[in-house]
């Protein structure tokens, strides 16, 4: 049966089936699975590993695989807590258990803010189907029907009899029923079912990061393991000549120096040099005198993507999309307001900075320890690179601290992989911060060109925008494009999109809310620009722009004006803040969430304190409070940090190089935050991308309520600007 | 290679290291105490952060060479039990996103509220300013610090 498969690869058939099996401990085991066919992993022993498991030990403590890579983002916490609200367990019985990468648990990703949406339903099914051959074990046990049972904390009671009895002492019995029909459990869907989903829930390895357990993937410690470091052209795109490995070998700690030729793949093994070693800091340290001759490719600079995207604002560019008559509906316009906004290129900047453990076992498997958001995709690079079958490598999911959208990329991988397949040892690769930044897949630069057109009562009536972006051969490249199906495409009955592309030899990737993270914050700017221009309030004229679409509607318009009005009331939009400060407002649609945020700031001088940021956030019902939470007050941090940081590309690479010159924001200039979820009955949705959206207008236009400044470039200080 | 006494979490360590090897990478990579994290190895990030007789240190810019006779401590002897006032604080306000900073936030904390033992905002942002978090769990650090304070003071413990 040949599944149709979804964008990212994985069986569309969503037929899940239920397995049920006794292990020889005497706990029950309790999986979902899927059809398909996936590359069985060898290395694994198991026979058959479900899509889930829920595995109740005769002690009567739960265990639940979490498959989801773990960075941050509390899946690890919050997917196992709706397992265990089907399951009707207490958490407190509950212990996780982190996944390998094995193609047996279908999508194991940490991207797309997809991991809520699409584990959803198999979470549910998994608890709830355990919970009801437990309930039924007991009605077979006490001869009486399941529909007179229920199921709470681990424990099936029969009210009418007044028995009860646990989870562990059913687990026989329930192992030889039927298994369920999965079409015929009933999920739990909405809020006011929930006992757990939806409280404060502390995440589940915090014992271990509070104390300094080992948990990241540079804490991994295998015996014999040898350090290393990988140099590479600074510049993207460098040929390697020559370097002086013969002298690196002699100096103390090294135990290998060698050239790697690499691929012309700037997301895999890319040409350089490779220094092994007792100690990180003995090979950093003979990596001081390791002198490569490059030659060089390119020459790009931020100055000269000015002065293209100056030359390109003339031309007309490759109209995307055009509804209605642009032009002639400037012409009937009451005011016309233009504007150009910029923002720079910005690095991801992960605590951790990239690295990976490998090992060539002597029966030639290889065995990673990978801080990856998508090791599958690693797997398969590491597989062509290196011409090892796939079904030969395992990969070990670790913590890793912070993805935001760089470890969907897995360079680090292959090097590690290719560097402990020449050596014969298990080595830890560690970028350096320099080797973080330099070599990172940035955020793209952009220029937008606003035109819009106003009637009497100041509604948009034509809008007109003319997207200057990076690409190459003519073509976008990663987080670089606009989708014409873009709002405010739908909501505006003349609207034409436009871009022209600067040819850049940057390398790009995802960055949390690709593309949107950025241009963002430029149209919610121009938006009150265009308020201030017809004379609206800013929430009235976002209220207005949302309550009519032309054609399909780009979203949800009613889930985004309630979102828009929610924040409003909390953050008392309308009040006077008080003297030197201003408010702010902006919403957004992305990745299926609707937000919307409020800010105060405070002027002194020329420093801008963002006193507070409030939030409104729709992603229909919350799993876990905290990690919600989390969420939301993070990527107000980062929003705000990200606004005032910018990657200069100077002589074809990055010229900011560590923290003394990528400042992200400290404690003392981080907001006070308030929170507000607008839980309701649709299907839960991610949040590691939409609560980033609307931050940074909504402090830009504070900024403006306060100061009168208009903010049109990033980062703040080339307006003037310092937080 | 010189040899130096290092003493750690109340335990003496002698171990051999190169004369320039900072004491991050003689705790991770010589006795492989990896709760000290590397974020950027020129003392701008804090997440090499351990307390030198009582202080917080970045223990990335501290030749390891120089420390012999200091009181080290690391996250990982904070408090192995997890029943430190800020520690217990930290997980009540579910302060830890992706969590590698959090061994020098935590440090730099419990070096505050022995000097301090009832800071308000100003003291935790003057105090905490040069452990970054790239998560952003600014916010929940202070409410957790401040909780920590309250901790301490029932049961009169600062340590």
């Amino acid at each position: 049966m040949n599944a149709p498969k979804n964008r990212n690869g994985n069986n569309m058939d969503r037929r899940s089936f239920l397995k049920v099996s006794m292990l020889a401990s005497g706990a029950l085991m309790v999986g979902v699975g899927c059809y398909g066919t996936p590359v069985a992993d060898e290395t694994v022993q198991e026979t058959w590993i479900p899509n889930l498991y829920v595995r109740i030990d005769p002690d009567g403590k739960i265990t639940i695989v979490s498959k989801n890579p773990e960075g941050g983002q509390g899946v690890k916490t919050a997917f196992p807590m709706v397992v265990a609200e089907c399951l009707e367990v207490d958490w407190k019985d509950v212990q996780v258990e982190q996944a390998p990468l094995d193609d047996r648990y279908g999508r194991q990703v940490a991207g797309g803010s997809r991991g809520t949406p699409d584990g959803w339903d198999d979470l549910r099914v998994a608890g709830t189907a355990a919970m009801h051959l437990l309930m039924a074990a007991a009605a077979k046990e006490w001869g009486v029907a399941s529909t007179e049972c229920s199921a709470q904390s681990g424990t099936i009671t029969h009210k009418p009899s007044d028995r009860s009895m646990s989870y562990a002492s059913l687990l026989e019995t329930a192992a030889k029923l039927p298994v369920p029909d999965v079409s015929d459990l009933k999920l739990k869907s909405r809020p006011s079912e929930f006992k757990l989903l939806g409280s404060f829930v502390p995440g589940i390895d915090n014992a271990k990061i509070l104390t300094g357990q080992p948990m990241f993937g540079s804490d991994i410690r295998l015996d014999g393991m040898l350090y290393a470091m990988f140099e590479k052209s600074r510049v993207f795109g460098g040929k390697l000549l020559s370097a002086n490995v013969e002298h690196i070998r002699t100096l103390p700690g090294v135990t290998h120096a060698f050239i790697v030729k690499g691929t012309d793949d700037i997301r895999g093994l890319q040409p350089g040099v490779a220094i092994v070693g007792t100690s990180w800091w003995e090979v950093n340290s003979a990596r001081e005198q390791l002198k490569v001759d490059w030659q060089t490719t390119q020459s790009d600079s931020s100055t000269e993507y000015e002065k293209q995207a100056e030359e390109l604002a003339g031309e007309s560019g490759e109209i995307l999309r055009h509804d209605g008559d642009v032009e002639s509906s400037f012409d009937k316009a009451v005011k016309v307001v233009e504007a150009k906004y910029y923002y720079p290129f910005v690095s991801h900047a992960n605590m951790e900075p990239q690295g990976c453990t490998a090992l060539v076992h002597e029966s030639g498997k290889l065995e990673l320890w990978a801080p990856s958001q998508n090791p599958k995709s690693g797997r398969k690079l590491v597989s062509e690179t290196l011409g090892i079958p796939e079904s030969q490598i395992h990969v070990n999911q670790v913590r890793y601290g912070g993805g935001f959208g760089r470890r969907l990329r897995n360079d680090y991988m292959v090097e590690a992989a290719w560097i402990a397949r020449e050596t014969g040892k298990p080595v830890q690769l560690q970028w350096t911060r320099e080797d973080d930044m330099a070599h990172d897949f940035f955020r793209p630069a952009a220029w937008h060109h606003f035109k819009a057109g106003l009637d009497d009562s100041g509604r948009i009536i034509a809008f007109d925008h003319h997207f200057i972006t990076m690409g190459k051969d003519g073509e976008t490249i990663s987080g670089s494009n606009i989708s014409k199906r873009r709002y405010p495409a739908g909501l505006i009955p003349n609207y034409r999109l436009r871009q022209s592309i600067i040819e850049c030899n940057v390398p790009t990737g995802p960055w949390r809310a690709p593309g949107a993270s950025a241009y963002c914050w430029a149209y919610q700017s121009f938006y009150d620009e265009l308020a201030l221009a017809g004379g609206r309030d800013p929430l009235q004229f976002r209220l207005d722009l949302l309550s009519k679409s032309y054609g399909k509607p780009p979203m949800d318009l009613e889930r985004a004006s309630n979102t828009l009005k929610v924040v409003a009331e909390k953050a008392g939009w309308g009040r006077d803040p008080g003297p030197n400060r201003g408010l702010g407002i902006a919403f957004a649609y992305g990745h299926l969430g609707y937000v919307a945020h409020v800010a105060q700031v405070v002027a002194e001088g020329s420093n801008i304190r963002v006193e507070k940021v409030i939030a409104a956030v729709d992603i229909g019902p919350i799993i876990n409070l905290s990690g919600a939470k989390n969420q939301v007050e993070g990527a107000i941090v980062d929003a705000i940090s990200t606004a005032q940081l910018e990657i200069t590309i100077s002589n074809g690479s990055a010229r900011q190089s560590n923290f003394h010159n990528y400042r992200l924001l400290k404690i003392d200039q981080a907001p006070e935050i308030e929170c507000h979820f607008i839980q309701s009955d649709n299907s839960p949705t991610g949040l590691g991308e939409p609560p980033f959206l609307s931050v940074a207008p909504a402090v830009a236009n504070a900024i403006f309520a306060a100061t009168g400044t208009r903010i049109r470039e990033l980062p703040f200080k080339r307006s003037g600007i310092s937080l | 290679m010189p040899e130096i006494t290092l003493k750690i979490n109340g335990k003496d360590h002698t171990l051999d290291v190169p004369d320039d090897m900072p004491l991050l990478w003689a705790l991770r990579d010589k006795l492989n105490m990896t709760g000290t994290k590397y974020g950027c190895g020129i003392g701008r990030c804090g997440t090499c952060t351990v307390l030198v007789d009582g202080e917080p240190e970045q223990s990335c810019r501290l030749p390891a060479m120089k420390m012999a006779g200091k009181e080290i401590t690391t996250i990982e002897g904070l408090s192995p039990d997890g029943n430190h006032p800020v520690q217990k604080a930290w997980h009540k306000e579910d302060v830890p996103q992706c969590g590698y900073c959090q061994g020098g936030q935590i440090l730099t904390a419990s070096a505050l509220l022995k000097e301090n033992s009832n800071p308000d905002d100003a003291a935790i942002d003057e105090a905490m300013k040069d452990v970054l978090c790239r998560c952003g769990t600014y916010f929940r650090i202070r409410k957790a610090i401040k909780l920590a304070a309250v901790y301490a003071a029932e049961t009169g413990d600062e340590s």
